[in-house]
């Protein structure tokens, strides 16, 4: 008696589970992409806007040196820069460049703005094969 | 021809020498000249981008740029005959910026011959550097040579009154990778110009063009191109012995179709990326460009520099004095009928920074 309620409860949450699809984490439509693309697309927009403003105190930007993001090489990310003495992230390389040719202030490392940045970096490079440590 | 400094010749120039005492050796030893008959020597200075912050306030980078290479001009030993500056000065045209090249150029002991960048043109479509530093083509003959100057950097009338502002124009002008930009053009009306001028020339008098832009087709998504580049090529193909210098592209560069031989000069400001780096787009740049060393971003220097040319029998030797980096050297080559750099052409010779992705 115990165990065939048992075995009911059982069956009664299995069946209210597979009855919301949506509490399974595997399963998407194809709205649900075009919805996530459209807001990593917006954050994309968002750093080519910041690439091709003054990020720091001298007026320089981005683009000025890297038309369409180019050679800011995202796929070779982590590398070791002898410079910095280390293995270092693409972050750490856009906070240099802020800092030198735009003699701004760094971002914070998950600063909305350093997301936005990235994305657009590496979106440009779209399709290149990723190369962590190349030179 | 660059000759190695003998101890003789070092002494002879010690005055300088000591005068240049800060300065690395390489910058007082440049270029010796061949002094004989119609051979001579000029330099080249191109695209520094001096940036007007506010006030009295320019970007420092870009100024030391320029500044260093005003001083190592005036080290040269034997003077140039004259030194060209080949476009982009201003970064956005503006008054503040031109005055402030000037001023820095001022102090250049030598006759300088200007060529002007989009970066001069688009924000008053070139009046104040009419004004300032004369025509925008014009030609001149020496020691043998005819020199013609091209303002190639001109577009369509369009694509010029689109714009609500002259800063608006300049802006977008001034962004490469502008999806709103426009190819550059040298013009009918200049072409015509060109052709009356040429025809006063024989066929076996050496020809040098100066423009900024390079007068052919290299990667129209950055603009480096120029539309009617055709046009302006076939008015240069009844000539035995022609060579187009530009400025513009901010990199090592060279090329020979047909009859003309192409070669970029350095940027003082900052080297840009080959287009073949920029992989959502075809490109051509030409193969026979030997490419120069990647960038190190920790050197802001690096990648930049300006040329020593050594013009002998009317083909031109170009020393490319780059700072931060070994001196690249480009001769032509009467046999092969191309210029060729004297140390890196033969693929096995090339080094690991030369590869661009
Ligand atoms: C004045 C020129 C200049 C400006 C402006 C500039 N950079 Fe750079 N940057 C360079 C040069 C030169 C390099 C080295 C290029 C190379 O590695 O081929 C570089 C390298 C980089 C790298 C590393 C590339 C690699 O191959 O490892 C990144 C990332 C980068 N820049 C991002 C940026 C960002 C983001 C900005 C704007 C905040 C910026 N840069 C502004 C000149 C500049
Ligand atoms: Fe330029
Ligand atoms: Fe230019």
């Amino acid at each position: 008696m115990v165990k065939s309620l048992r075995n009911l409860i059982a069956l009664v949450v299995f069946l209210t589970v597979a009855a919301s699809a949506t509490l399974f984490a595997d399963e998407f439509s194809k709205k649900d992409v075009e919805k996530w693309n459209k807001e990593f697309m917006t954050v994309v927009n968002q750093g080519e806007k910041l690439f091709h403003s003054a990020l720091g105190t001298n007026t320089v930007s981005c683009d000025m040196c890297h038309p369409n993001a180019a050679n800011t090489h995202p796929e070779t990310y982590p590398k070791f820069q002898k410079q910095i003495g280390k293995v270092v992230a693409l972050r750490d390389m856009i906070n240099w460049c802020i800092q030198n040719p735009l003699e701004g202030e760094p971002l914070k490392l998950d600063d909305p703005k350093m997301i936005a940045l990235e994305a657009y970096i590496t979106w440009e490079r779209k399709g290149k094969p990723l190369e962590p440590g190349r030179h | 021809m660059k000759k190695k400094m003998t101890r003789r010749r070092f002494l002879k120039r010690t005055a300088v020498a000591a005068a240049a005492a800060s300065l690395p050796l390489s910058v007082v030893e440049f270029s010796w000249g061949s002094g004989s008959g119609k051979n001579f020597t000029f330099a080249y200075i191109s695209d520094s981008h001096l940036t007007h912050i506010k006030g009295t306030k320019f970007v420092r980078n870009f100024d030391q740029g320029l500044k260093k290479a005003v001083t190592e001009c005036n080290f040269m030993s034997p003077k140039p005959d004259f030194v060209v500056y080949g476009g982009d000065l201003a970064q956005l045209g503006k008054r503040e910026e031109l005055d402030h090249g000037l001023e820095i150029i001022s102090r250049l002991r030598h006759p300088v011959k200007w060529v002007i960048g989009e970066h001069d043109y688009y924000l008053d479509l070139g009046r104040y550097w009419q004004e300032k530093m004369g025509k925008l083509n014009y030609s001149f003959d020496h020691k043998g040579v005819h020199f013609v100057v091209l303002n190639s950097i001109l577009t369509y009338e369009p694509w010029i009154k689109q714009w609500k502002t002259p800063q608006e124009r300049m802006a977008n002008m001034a962004r490469l990778d502008n999806p709103k930009g426009s190819p550059f053009i040298v013009g009918d009306l200049q072409i015509e110009w060109m052709k009356l001028d040429l025809a006063k020339v024989s066929k076996d008098t050496p020809v040098v063009v100066m423009s900024h832009s390079p007068l052919y087709k290299i990667f129209k998504p950055w603009n480096f191109w120029t539309d009617d580049a055709e046009k302006v090529q076939n008015v240069l193909k009844h000539f035995n012995n022609v060579t187009v210098l530009h400025g513009h592209v901010h990199q090592i560069m060279y090329n020979q179709i047909g009859n003309i031989t192409f070669e970029a000069m350095m940027s003082t400001s900052w080297p840009w990326p080959y287009p073949v780096s920029y992989i959502k787009k075809p490109n051509q740049v030409p193969k026979l460009t030997v490419m120069m060393n990647r960038a190190d971003p920790f050197h802001e220097r690096d990648a930049t520099g300006w040329s020593i040319l050594d013009m002998e029998n009317g083909r031109v030797t170009n020393h490319y004095k780059l700072w931060e980096n070994k001196d690249r050297i480009l001769k032509y080559d009467d046999k092969l009928g191309y210029p060729v750099d004297t140390e890196y052409q033969a693929p096995a010779s090339r080094i690991p920074p030369q590869d661009h992705y």
